[in-house]
């Protein structure tokens, strides 16, 4: 019984490192700032969710050892990741960091005045002179 | 709905008293505790607000749907940055919630922003509108606006009376 729950969570670190691994490659792949912060803050909260109750579960069985310090990990990852999503994309937004090219509608610009997608689409000489 | 668990604590430290054991023992705590439940499930009508236990069950189930939630939508996101093209048009759309306080809302964004497919970028003034960044609005639009009804019945189960 001890050795099903054993691999039960060493199978959920597995799980947590795999869950990394993708969240990375999103992280690569994905076109702009906004989309890869949904790569950087949301997969990687899985995986490390999903690692720290994996090594929880492991000890318990393994050691019957509660680790407080595990859960209480797992709750402060839970409060802080969305927070620094939320913070990163608002400051990129609020700095008119552009939307990527197949962005489809932006509620924001009318309320922000933002030209994060208005000025793609008339592009500008100026734009190009930049260049 | 904290003088209620007070009351319980209290009740139960009074059966601890009152059953005067040589040695103080937890499992006569607890044995007061229960107790306790069950004098103010009965009592319930007379504090003019819902039994705490109610709402310890609904935060409960407010955890398992965001778990439930979490892992249906982290598919979501692997199938879509794992396909061979990355065909997903992200956008920004505003949403209005009709939940009212800094503690609501609070959660709400937080339970929204953890989802993945969804963040919060910017929260009206006055609190009431959401713009919500979705990874692949025209896609997941209703899957997103979906999880939002859950998450909002399920955060005024626990905050409302």
């Amino acid at each position: 019984m001890i050795q099903i729950v054993e691999g039960f969570g060493v199978f959920l670190i597995l799980t947590g490192g795999i869950m990394a691994v993708i969240s990375a490659i999103g992280i690569l792949r994905l076109p702009d700032v906004y989309t890869r912060s949904h790569a950087a803050t949301k997969s990687s909260t899985l995986a490390v969710l999903l690692s720290l109750l994996g090594t929880f579960i492991y000890f318990w069985a393994a050691e019957q050892f509660i680790s407080v310090r595990l859960l209480l990990g797992i709750t402060f990852v839970f409060l802080t990741a969305p927070v620094s999503g939320h913070l990163i994309t608002r400051a990129a937004y609020r700095s008119k960091v552009k939307l990527a090219e197949s962005s489809t509608e932006d509620a924001l610009a009318e309320v922000l005045g933002n030209p994060g997608r208005q000025e793609k689409k008339k592009p500008s000489s100026s734009d190009n002179e930049e260049k | 709905m904290p003088a209620q668990f007070l009351l319980n604590i209290t009740i139960a430290i009074l059966w601890t008293l009152l059953m005067d054991e040589e040695t103080f023992r937890l499992s006569t705590l607890i044995a007061g505790y229960l107790l306790g439940i069950g004098v103010l499930f009965l009592m319930q009508r007379f504090f003019g607000s819902k039994f705490y236990l109610i709402r310890v069950y609904s935060a409960i189930k407010l955890l398992l749907i965001f778990i439930s939630e979490l892992f249906q939508s982290s598919l979501l996101i692997i199938t879509q940055i794992l396909s061979p093209k990355l065909k997903i048009k992200p956008g920004i759309f505003s949403y209005e919630h009709n939940l009212e306080g800094d503690y609501e809302l609070t959660a709400l964004a937080l339970l929204l922003t953890l989802t993945p497919g969804s963040v919060v970028m910017e929260v009206s003034p006055d609190g009431k509108v959401f713009y919500i960044h979705a990874m692949d609005v025209e896609e997941s639009r209703d899957a997103v606006l979906r999880s939002i009804k859950v998450f909002e019945k399920a955060i005024m189960e626990v905050t409302r009376d």
